[in-house]
Order: structure tokens, then sequence, then C-alpha cells
């Protein structure tokens, strides 16, 4: 349970209209965040002992150049002692993914690079509001691999209005053929507070219809698998277990993880806490020596006990039932035994060797099965 | 006691009765604007709601008439729901005159004439008043003409007025003077009260709410209660002005409260006699009835935990409600519960809503069912409220069932719609009569059973809302009853049982799959509903499972949202009811005996 670090950088230099996680498009703030963030770093600095993942999020992390990335890690290192075999990942649009960007970026000592390719598909990808082409794409993996990178996760979306099965197959397929050790596949989400979810509440435009995401998921599962990838986690597939993000499975089971940088989540024994969501305010709280925290929570042992079930009912590994009745104090199969043994006999999850783990239908449940 | 009227206010639903009496009060100055609120009669945030009066209420409104005299003007507001229509009849019997009032824009209305009928039964003065003469659409010539023609009521009689604006209330005021007659009555009689309403307070205990016919009634007076015989010490009388006025005596004549060391209002009847002790009347005034509870069903609590809290709710419920009755009960799929009576479905729906809403309780209603009548083999007698206790069918001889007879009235158009409700209804012997050109008044007998069974909902839609219904049991009548069950995945739920005519056995079973699919929501599996009567299949629907339902994205930021929405949809299931492995939402229970149309 070695924890990790989170880094938020809440630019880009336009907004998706599917996409509701925090950031601004203008980048003159880039340097004054930069030196808060730094700043924020120093606020918790002596405070933990280890970590072995780093990951900068967005945002568009690809937007800062190379120096700026390396002032970053750099103060992480002085703040933070991180392992020998700390995974860092940036996220990158491919877009800002040339041949010059990709070999500095493996320099600066990140050793994974996350790439949100989101379509092959132009008409796709035009619709989602991205800024790059799937020639972009492909040529920035090209790069990428050139640089050296061997651990490439490629960061696809379906369940687009329009898209038919052979479209996102193609997708599919396409990517496959880079040999990504990481595939995410999100199922298109209409948040509420996006374009996206403007026009649909206004009537525009009709979400896509439940049977055919049924079939999107299952399909795409099972294309995957049959290609060598684990489905590890609801929208995850990785190529052998080591390809998994080890960062992100910090989220999945609990282990510590401090998020750095505007509308960053931090979690840490029973308590979470998150960064305010405006880069303005971020900026000024550093700059007057309060930690920039909007809010913060402590979970109770039933909160915890409750994210734990639906945070482990969404990966592959489910819930060890022991370690689960251990930590929360309940016996799931006391508890609930006669209506896991219906979830089993409807196949959506498996009972063995005191595991609880869903099945590849029962994934497509997983915000329903913690609420048996 | 010459200046002294008693006078309610009688309305089809909407017509704004309750904003009439708010002007009234305003305007007599009882209570000060600063604390004046809307509706001020209806106490009850489910009456407001609604837009029904559930409780009677009476309120005393001084004033200083034109003729410079000062009058006491007793307003005494009425329920308006055929379930409590014998309170209604108390109320008005209270007094000597009524506003009838009339929407200026909807005209003449069901409730408007079956009002009219009830207020004539009492020989009480009518005061017709046209309200809503504010709005666009409202047509007071063609309401005169209808007051004319479809009431007999003299129209230049009637007042208009705008309720919402104040305007005309001072020359309603005027007319209550003028028209409706002083009480009559001899202060040194006898003394003759009835009890028109009864209302518990947690510090003086009972408040019975009464007019004095006869006699005087003073702090002291031991008082009998002619059809309980029971005898109390009158602790205090008075008046309803806001707050309460303590006096030393009520009189032939005036309208009333007495307050006698009564701790629940179960301890009083409706529409009884107070008389004196040392001095009683020799025979009760007139039109008492016992209040008897016609439909059936049993409360649990959706957490078994809270039963004992529902035992203390309902206690303490129970003391301002005498016609509800409640005993202990338990059921297979539900647990410990009670089996509770109620004086109608909507009498039901209301203790049901003010049980969780005052007592902050989650609580399940079985499926109501009237109270049948089985002649055993061994010749033994037995009623049978709840389908639970259905006898072994081969032990029983005669199967018997309570029949009304329903008076309804309609616009003739609807005659075709209405006879055909009532025919599937298994309504027979009817007679019908024209009380006035192009309005029918229809009597027939009915199984009650049928009548609680959606009958007033699709009265109501088949005569777009003109039609008016009101009803007496009469008797109880064999039957061919069968016990209809119903299975959720293969488990019997015994509080979804009914017992019903075997001729409508189908039709019902069918009904209740259909209603209880639409009611449970979709689960990650198939559910199967069947209905069954004796070991056979008679109706069947399958709830499909959802096959989807999971957030793409769940990373550091998700996590609390996701907990967060988690925990209210937790917190929804637990007002379901878990049968099995299938959770059954409250609202099932009682949706099964609820029409298409509502």
């Amino acid at each position: 349970m070695v924890p990790g670090i989170y880094i938020h950088i809440p630019f880009c230099l336009s907004k998706c209209g599917y996409c509701d996680f925090y950031s601004v498009t203008s980048t003159e703030k880039i340097s004054p965040f930069i030196k808060s963030l730094l700043k924020e770093m120093e606020m918790y600095h002596g405070c933990f002992s280890r970590f072995d993942t780093l990951y900068l999020g967005g945002g568009t992390p690809s937007l800062l150049d190379s120096a700026q990335i390396e002032e970053i890690i750099d103060g992480i290192r002085k703040h933070f002692p991180l392992s020998a075999d700390t995974e860092v990942t940036i996220e990158a649009n491919p877009g800002d993914l040339s041949r010059e960007a990709a070999e500095s970026l493996f320099k600066t000592g990140i050793n994974r690079i996350s790439i949100g390719i989101q379509s092959f598909d132009e008409h796709i990808l035009s619709f989602l509001g991205r800024r790059h082409s799937s020639i972009d794409a492909i040529s920035a993996i090209e790069h990428i691999r050139n640089a050296g990178f061997d651990n490439m996760g490629l960061d696809l979306i379906y369940g687009v209005l329009g898209q038919n099965m052979e479209s996102w197959m193609n997708t599919l397929r396409k990517a496959l053929s880079f040999r990504p050790e990481h595939l995410s596949c999100y199922q298109l989400t209409i948040e509420p507070s996006t374009p996206l979810g403007i026009q649909y509440r206004a009537g525009e435009i009709d979400p896509p219809d439940e049977d055919l995401l049924y079939d999107f998921f299952m399909r795409t599962s099972e294309l995957l698998e049959a290609s060598g990838y684990s489905h590890y986690e609801v929208s995850n597939f990785a190529r052998g277990d080591e390809c998994m993000s080890k960062h992100n499975r910090k989220y999945w089971d609990h282990t510590p993880y401090l998020g750095l940088g505007p509308a960053a989540h931090s979690f840490y024994g029973n308590r979470r806490w998150w960064n305010h969501r405006c880069v303005d305010r971020y900026i000024e709280e550093i700059n007057k020596g309060i930690p920039p925290i909007e809010k913060s929570e402590i979970l109770t042992r039933e909160q915890l006990r409750l994210e734990a079930l639906y945070l482990g009912l969404r990966t592959k590994m489910g819930i060890d039932m022991e370690e689960f009745s251990k930590q929360n104090g309940c016996d799931l199969l006391d508890e609930k035994g006669a209506l896991l043994r219906t979830m089993e006999q409807e196949g959506l999850i498996t009972i063995t060797d005191n595991r609880l783990c869903p099945t590849r239908s029962g994934l497509l449940v997983s915000d329903s099965l913690p609420l048996l | 006691m010459k200046n002294t009227r008693n006078f309610s206010i009688i309305a089809h639903i909407d017509h704004g009765k309750s904003t009439l009496a708010d002007r009234m009060i305003q305007y007599s100055g009882v209570v000060n604007d600063r604390n004046f609120k809307n509706q001020i009669l209806d106490s009850m945030d489910i009456e407001r709601e609604r837009g029904i009066t559930i409780k009677s209420q009476a309120i005393t409104l001084p004033y200083r008439s034109k003729d410079g005299e000062d009058y006491i003007l007793n307003l005494i507001d009425t329920p308006g729901h055929v379930d409590f229509s014998y309170e209604v009849s108390r109320s008005l019997a209270s007094c000597e005159g009524v506003l009838l009032l009339i929407d200026a824009a909807q005209g003449v209305q069901a409730q408007t004439v079956a009002n009219l009928y009830m207020a004539m039964e009492h020989d009480l003065e009518i005061i017709p008043v046209i309200n809503k003469i504010d709005l666009p659409s409202a047509d007071v010539d063609k309401v005169m003409e209808q007051i004319d023609s479809e009431l007999g009521l003299d129209p230049y009689m009637s007042l208009p007025c705008s309720a919402k604006e104040g305007t005309g209330v001072e020359e309603i005021m005027e007319a209550i003077v003028r028209n409706i007659p002083p009480p009559k009555g001899d202060p040194a009689a006898e003394l003759a009260a009835t009890i028109f309403d009864a209302q518990y307070d947690s510090f003086r205990g009972t408040i019975i709410h009464c007019r004095v016919f006869e006699g005087t009634i003073r702090g002291g007076d031991i008082v009998r209660l002619m059809h309980d015989e029971t005898t109390h010490k009158v602790e205090e009388v008075g008046a309803f002005l806001l707050p309460r006025q303590k006096k030393d005596s009520l009189s032939a004549g005036d309208v009333g409260y007495i307050i006698a060391g009564i701790k629940t209002v179960s301890d009083v009847q409706i529409g009884d006699t107070i008389t004196l002790d040392k001095r009683p009347r020799k025979e009760p005034l007139p039109g008492f009835k016992e209040s008897k509870p016609v439909v059936f069903a049993s409360i649990y609590p959706i957490a078994s935990d809270d039963y004992e809290e529902l035992a203390v709710s309902l206690e303490k419920y129970k003391l301002n409600d005498a016609s509800f009755v409640y005993q202990k009960d338990s059921s297979i799929a539900l647990g410990q519960g009670f089996r509770c009576g109620f004086l109608g479905l909507l009498h039901l729906e209301i203790v049901q809503e003010r049980l969780e809403r005052e007592y902050d309780l989650s609580i399940i209603l079985s499926v109501p069912s009237v109270r049948y009548r089985f002649t055993l083999n061994d010749g033994e007698v037995i009623y049978i409220d709840n389908p639970a206790y259905y006898p072994d069918p081969m032990s029983i001889t005669t199967s018997e069932e309570p029949y009304i007879r329903a008076i309804m009235m309609f616009p003739e158009r609807h005659m075709g719609a209405v006879m055909k409700l009532c025919k599937e209804k298994r309504g027979e012997n009817s007679t019908l009569s024209y009380p006035s050109p192009g309005r029918i008044e229809l009597i027939i007998e009915m199984p009650l059973a049928d009548v609680i069974y959606d009958f007033y909902d699709r009265l109501k839609s088949v005569t777009q809302g003109y039609g008016s219904f009101d009803y007496d049991i009469i008797d109880y009548r064999q039957s061919n009853l069968v016990l209809l069950d119903i299975l959720v995945n293969g488990d019997r739920v015994d509080a979804l049982s009914q017992i019903v005519h075997r001729g409508s056995a189908r039709e019902r079973g069918l009904r209740a799959c259909e209603r209880l699919k639409e009611e449970i929501p979709k689960q990650m599996f198939k559910i199967a509903i069947q209905g069954a009567v004796g070991g056979e299949i008679i109706s069947r629907t399958t709830i499909s499972a959802y096959r989807k339902d999971v957030t793409a994205k769940c990373y550091g930021g998700d996590i609390t949202r996701k907990r967060k929405l988690l925990e209210k949809q937790k917190k929804g299931k637990k007002r379901m009811k878990m049968v099995g492995s299938v959770a059954i939402p409250q609202s099932a229970f009682i949706s099964i005996l609820k029409s298409d149309n509502t």
C-alpha cells in the first residue's frame, strides 16, 4: 500500500464537449501555477515516507514544455521520497507529440504515457471536439515508440452518438495494431455541466440505446481479451498484469494518494480532501500561505465499507472477502449470502476461494452490485 | 341568541372555499395580518397540499353589521370527501345556513349539487356565492342561469365575489346576518349539545367541538355523553376565537368547545349528544351513527427494527383520530405489523401520509380489503378482513360480502358510461330519477369491495368530474369468493393477497401483475410476477433485467461523488421492502387497487 501522487495540470488549448475535468483554456497562468504547485509540495514536505507512482493528469499536461515538466518532477523529488521503480505517467494530447516533444518527454524521466486518442474516425473526433486528427494520432504513437517509451496507454471513447459498431471496431483494431501496453475504453458519459450535457437537456441529442451500449461493451471486452489483454477494470485493459496502471489501481483499493493542483483529490486513512476547482483561487490561497483545500471529509466506517465494495466490484480482482471482513467488520457471505448466490446464478459474479469477482456482464452493472 | 349566526361554506373542490374563509377571517379582524397565513383553517400540511379539508374546524367571527349591531358569526368548516360524509352531516346539522360557493368560470359542478342536497336535507338557508369573478374566463350570467335551472335557487339571491382579491366579502357578511336565521332554543331547557368534532390537545386532552341546541353548560357541570353513557366534569367552555377564548357558559344557539378531562378523542363519538348528568334530556338529538371502519389494511414498518416506533406512533396518532382502529398483526413476507381499519381509501391514504410525515416512519400498507363473512361447515360464522386468514376453501359453506347502496348524481349525457361502469362493478337493483332536467340521480346496490377498488376515480373520470357519489352500507350478500395470491419470483407475498369474486379473479390477477410490473423497478435479474388461485397460475408478467448500470470513469475526483449517489440510492432502497431477493417499493402494495385512469 505505497501511496501515489497525482498532479492536476488544469490547462487545455480548447475544451472538448464531453469533458468535465477542470481546466481553463488560457495558458497565461501556467507559470504562476507551477510556482504555486512547487509551494504546495513544500506544504506537504515530510508528511509521507515514500511514493511509488507519480501521475501528471489534466487538463492537458502535454501543453507544458519539457523544462516546465522537469521543474515539476524536480520539485517532487525534492519534497517527497520516490521509490526507484516509480511509475511516472503523463497524459498527452496527440497534437502535442511531435518527434522532438516525445524525445524530450522521455528525457524528463517519465516512463509511461497515456495518449488521448479517443477515436481513429474523423467524424467522431470532430463530434467530440478534439483538436487532433487521426493522422496526428498515428504519428504521435510512432514518435512515442521511437523516443523509447515501452509503456504506452491509449485512451478511446465509444458509445458516441452516431457511432456504429463497425466504426468502433475499426478504431479498436487500429489501436491494437500498435500493440499498446494499456488501453482505456470509456463509454461516453454525458455529464450535466458539459456542452454535451446542455445539448442533451435541451433535447437536441439522444443518448445511445442501452442494448447497443451493452453490445459495445461486451464486444470490446471479448476482442481485447482475445488479443491478450486483461479486462482488469470496467474501462481498463492491460497487456499482461505488469502493464496495469499502478497509479490508477490505488484509487480502487483505498491506497492513499496525494493530489496536487486545482481540483485534485487526496485520500489518506479515512480522510479525503480536495483543492479548489479554480486556478486563480488555488494560486491566491497558496500565495497567502494557506493550503488550497476546498473541503475535506472524514469517512465513517460505513462509508469506507460502501466505497470498498463498489470500487472493488469495478475490478476483475474483485473483493477478497476475508480481507474485506477484516477491514470493514462485515462478513459479506453471512449478510448477503442469498442475494450473492442469486447474482452468481444470474452470471453477474463468481464466488471462489473466498473471493467475490464480477463477471464481464457483472462489470456492466457494477454500479448496482454494491446496493445489494 | 338573536345576534348569533351559525353557518358553513360548502363547495366543489377548488372553488375557493378555504380562500373565502381566509378573507372572512381577515375581514372580521379576529387575527391580525402578521399572524395570518393562507388556508388558516386547513392547519395540516396535507390539507394545504391536497387542497382538501380533512378535519372540521370552527371559528368565531365577531362582526359589526351595517345595522349598527354586533354579531357573532360561527363558521364551521367541513371536510370535503365521501369518506367523511358523516362528519360533514354533523357539521351541517350544527348550522342554520350555508354559503354555497360556485366558481364563476367552472359553474355548477357535481359536488355543488351533492352539497346543496345535503344542506337541503338539514333545512338550511342557502346563500349562493359566485366566486372568482376576477378571472378572465368568469361568466357570472351563465352561473346565475345554472343556479336557477340546475339548483332551483333564486339567482338574484346570489352574491358575486373574488375571495382572492377580497371583493364582495362585506356583502357576504351582511347577507349572513340578514338571511340566515338566528338559532332557536331555550337556554333554560335540559342541555342538548351535539358533538361535531373532537381534537386532541397534548396539554388539555380532548377538545370537544359542539353546538348547543337547548339549555346551558358551564364550567364545573357534570355532563353525560348519551350514547357512550359516560360522565365527565367540565373544566372549561369557550368560543373558537384565535386563540380559544374561555367563557362562563355556552347556551342554546352557541357553537363552542368543551374541555372535560377526556383523555383521547376515541372516548367521544362524533354526533353524540351531551346533556347534564343531574338534569338529563330524555332523548338524544337525532342523526347519530356509530362510525365503523369499512376498509382494512395492514401496516408494516419497512425496517423491522422500527416496529416499536410504529407501535408508539400509532398510539399517538390514534389520540387524534377516533375513526382509526388497529390491532397487532403479522405477515410472513413483511414481518410484524398492525391490522388497521379506515373509513375509506382516502382516509387510509391520509393515515399513511400523516404517519410518514408527522412521525417520520417508512411504512408499507398491504392491499386494502373489506370485511367478509363466512359460514363454515360446523355452522360457525366468522368475519375476515385480512386475506391472510382466509379459511380453508373446503371448510366454507357460505361466503358473503358487504353491499352498499350508492347514490350518484351526474349529467344525463354520461348515463351510458356510468351504467357500464356499475355493471362492471357488479351493480344491481338500480333506480333512476331526474331531480332537474338533464341531471340523473342513480341509486344502485354494489359490493363494497368493488367500490373501494378504483370505483370513485373511474366515476370521476367517466363523468369528466361531474359525477358525485355517496353510499351507505346495507347488508351482507352471498357471493362466490376466492383467494387471489401474488407470487414474486415464486415466493407468495401474503400482503399482496386479495379476496375477490371468482368472476373477476382472472382480470384482477392480470391487473395486479401489470400494476406490479409498473411499480417494481427493473433489477439486475428478471422477476416473474404471477397471480394464483388455489394452486393454479391465472396471470403472469415478467420484469426484464436491466443490463447496464456502470460509470465509465472512477478516479480520485469521482469517488466521493459516486459514493454520495450510492448513499442516496441506498436510502431510496430503504423505502422498499425486500421480498426474497426482490426490492418492492411501498407504492406497489396499494397500486394494485388503483385504476389505470388515475
